[in-house]
């Protein structure tokens, strides 16, 4: 019996520290779910993680307030944090963009702390609540933004005098409804369209890029028949390239830019109109020319499919530019959504992406302010346009491009009308989410486990659920 | 046997032994479970004001097709993942565990080199896996393709029919290790003379087996099954791993791990929701509560323990 019971009573403790290890795994963001609300109900806490950050501000002469530091500029360092989703850009701020803001403004000194992009507005919020946020946001356009500057979580930036630099369409992803406050200072925009590699088109036979979607197919057609190369370097595991490299890529020739997007908007038009439906119906044909097994092909996987010369097309956005130049060993090239119809007016998605904010918790709110007043001048515009290619900035000032992709993504500008990713303002602001169920019906679409028109219905089923267009 | 009724001091010791585990357990569970449970009860607005409303956010969630779709879905994902873990996991823990205990040569090795998965991150699993299955340059295709089976080759991860199964079939492997070492403790802990006793009696390894060491190790089948239930009700990592937190293809592995992370903490353009997905957690722990007493007033009170 006792030899049994201590058995037992071993098996027991075995199994409640498996459960607490398994637990401890599997349930990682439980503890983290329950201190966020934590935080939120005691203002207490969210006093805290600042309380110890503090000492590291504060290490000179005791216990000088941060205003104190703008009037004795050497007097004291000040460390800002920027908070952001670009990790691929690290190494660009840290080496190019931050040193020039250093030489100018020794006593603040930067870093750059970026986190993982699909989880960044998660560990955001919950870092704003948390307390432990940055002092600089980078903003993710619209609603997800304004969501933070209505909780208070940003400043408002109408008094920053570089916001000047910045036309309305450039603002009006960081602007509230009623167009009182501006919260971010715009950085740049991504335009959408689709690399290819210039010697698989020679080898192929491919003389021109395809301005139509017929020339479009019939040159899927001549690559897949060659044999050599992939046509389309594209996969649908990690859905939101369906929707964005896919859907809003090609979309925009169809419901005609700012048109379709405002009709949305306006409930003037619906998903299971014709414009949609022909967009997905063109996204399920991209399927055979894709690599086989695309289902399982993540975002990483058809990158380096293209860049290793193994693929002809990569459906995607000029922010590829500067990590496709670096991997790639042949020449590539850059082509414009086709057009449904030779002749017709072009629409490109021309998407205003990011912009930066300030935390209203920030410690040091004037050091914050000088750093974002450098964001909105030229010499700014310039540096980052040129460090990050594909990233074009939104500001007034004249700059020169060096890049020949970028140039080609640019000129664009002057030949089609711009319109931006319509999931992003006011429209998924509800429950289901627009944007979610937009990845996932687009990836269902292409896979050809739902028909372009069951999209268009679950789509306009789930809008109407909870948008009820001001008319 | 003999039971001694002589009344002793009371064992204050116990206290001392249990204090850190009932301080940290306390602190950092309990609590953290009790907080969430009474935020379900509430909805939060844009001025972060806390406003109770009873049980709206339970109806919604069970209800409002919004919500109640994802649901259902993910707990019916969630029952699938978990039939996979107790139709695979706990017969193939079981063999390996005889295996091993039989003795022979290499079992150190073996039982070391089987628990191995388990102590992996799972963030290194989902990642090995999705290499080995990669349909471009994965080696399961090329390995099927060198026995001339390349036309049984799947992008499994992707399809909306195996991705479930896939997902948790590699989840068994990782945990296999488990059920393995607690069958292996329970089969060790046999007394050879039994074991003797049977074989002199002309029974064979087959009969020694099912009639004498399977209704000794049947209270730890409870176990195993019990944790692997709150295992796999709680699973989430491997999921968001390979996955993300939509678990496509059209949620097709979504389970209860994934919902309440999307829920809770919002996904790309979607924001968190903490009280709905406060709602999702005490939903979850409903269901690891109610599988708890089940095996405690069903099973642990019925089955027949063998005292040696």
């Amino acid at each position: 019996m006792k030899k049994w019971l201590s058995l037992f009573s071993v098996l027991v403790v075995m199994s409640m520290l498996l459960t607490a290890c398994g637990g401890g795994a599997t349930q990682a963001p439980a503890p983290a779910a329950t201190e966020a609300p934590a935080a939120t109900v005691a203002p207490a806490a969210t006093e805290a993680p600042a309380a110890t950050e503090a000492p590291a501000a504060t290490e000179a002469p005791a216990a000088t307030e941060a205003p104190a530091a703008t009037q004795a500029p050497a007097a004291e360092q000040v460390n800002l944090t920027i908070e952001s989703w670009r990790n691929d850009d690290l190494s660009i701020w840290q080496d190019q963009i931050i040193p020039a803001f250093e030489a100018k403004y020794p006593n603040i000194k930067v870093t750059f702390a970026p986190s993982a992009p699909a989880e960044y507005n998660g560990v955001l919020n919950t870092k704003l609540e948390g307390g432990t946020a940055g002092d600089l946001i980078t903003c993710r356009p619209f609603d997800a933004s304004l969501a933070l500057f209505q909780k208070g979580y940003l400043s408002s930036l109408n008094d920053l005098a570089g916001m000047a630099n910045f036309n309305d369409v450039a603002k009006s992803a960081w602007i509230t409804d009623d167009g009182k406050d501006v919260f971010c200072v715009p950085m740049a925009s991504v335009i959408h369209g689709f690399f290819y590699n210039k010697d698989a088109f020679t080898a192929v036979g491919i003389d021109k890029v395809p301005e139509t979607v017929d020339e479009f197919f019939a040159d899927l057609q001549k690559i897949k028949d060659n044999g050599t190369y992939t046509p389309l370097a594209m996969g649908t595991s990690d859905m939101w390239e369906a929707a964005t490299m896919g859907f809003q890529n090609i979309g925009p020739n169809y419901w005609l830019g700012e048109d379709g997007r405002l009709a949305l908007i306006k409930g003037t038009a619906k998903f299971t109109d014709q414009p949609y439906i022909d967009t997905w119906a063109q996204l399920a044909k991209w399927a055979p020319f894709m690599p086989s097994g695309f289902e399982a092909v993540k975002y990483p996987d058809s990158q380096v499919l293209f860049t290793s010369g193994k693929a002809a097309i990569y459906p995607t956005g000029s922010w590829e530019i500067s990590v496709f130049e670096k991997d790639a060993t042949f020449p590539m090239g850059v082509f414009k959504p086709p057009l449904p119809k030779a002749g017709d007016q072009c629409y490109i998605s021309d998407h205003t992406d990011i912009a930066l904010g300030m935390n209203a918790a920030t410690k040091h709110p004037a050091e914050a302010k000088q750093f974002l007043e450098w964001v909105a001048s030229p010499e700014f515009a310039e540096l980052y346009s040129n460090a990050l290619p594909g990233f074009f900035t939104l500001s007034n000032a004249q700059i020169t491009l060096k890049d020949p992709l970028a140039q080609e993504f640019m000129s664009w500008r002057g030949q089609c009308k711009s319109t931006i990713r319509y999931s992003y303002q006011i429209l998924s602001r509800g429950t289901p989410n627009l944007e979610n169920e937009l990845w996932r019906v687009s990836a269902a679409v292409i896979n050809g486990t739902m028909t372009p028109e069951q999209a268009g219905k679950e789509i306009q089923a789930g809008l109407d659920s909870w948008y009820k267009p001001a008319q | 046997m003999q039971i001694t009724r002589a009344r002793k001091p009371f064992p204050i010791h116990l206290f001392v032994f249990l204090a850190p585990a009932v301080i940290i357990y306390t602190i950092f569970m309990v609590l953290p479970l009790l907080d969430s449970l009474r935020l379900s009860f509430f909805t939060v607005s844009d001025q972060r004001v806390e406003t109770f409303v009873g049980l709206k956010n339970y109806i919604t969630l069970l209800t409002n097709e919004d919500y109640s779709v994802n649901f259902w879905n993910a707990f019916r994902n969630n029952l699938v993942f978990f039939a996979i873990h107790m139709l695979v996991q706990n017969p193939i823990g079981l063999l390996l565990a005889a295996l091993v205990a039989s003795g022979g040569w290499g079992r150190r090795f073996y039982r070391t080199a089987l628990f191995m998965p388990t102590v992996l991150s799972v963030v290194i699993i989902g990642f090995i896996w999705q290499l080995i299955l990669n349909p471009l340059w994965g080696v399961a295709g090329s390995l099927l393709k060198l026995v001339h089976l390349g036309f049984l080759f799947k992008p499994w991860l992707g399809l909306p029919a195996y991705a479930l199964p896939t997902v948790s079939l590699i989840s068994v492997w990782q945990f296999v290790g488990i059920p393995m070492i607690l069958f292996y403790t329970a089969l060790i802990g046999i007394p050879e003379e039994l074991v003797e006793a049977a074989h002199v009696d002309g029974a064979s390894g087959w009969h020694i087996f099912w009639r004498i060491k399977f209704p000794l190790v049947l209270p730890t089948l409870g176990i195993v099954a019990i944790l692997t239930f709150v295992g796999n009700f709680n699973a989430f990592d491997l999921i968001y791993t390979m996955k993300g937190a939509l678990a496509g293809p059209n949620f097709a592995t979504d389970i209860m791990g994934t919902l309440f992370y999307r829920t809770f903490f919002g996904q790309q353009l979607q924001l968190g929701n903490p009280t709905m997905g406060a709602t999702v957690a005490a939903m979850m722990f409903l269901i690891i509560l109610t599988g708890v007493l089940i095996y405690l007033f069903l099973w642990q009170r019925r089955i027949q323990t063998y005292e040696m």
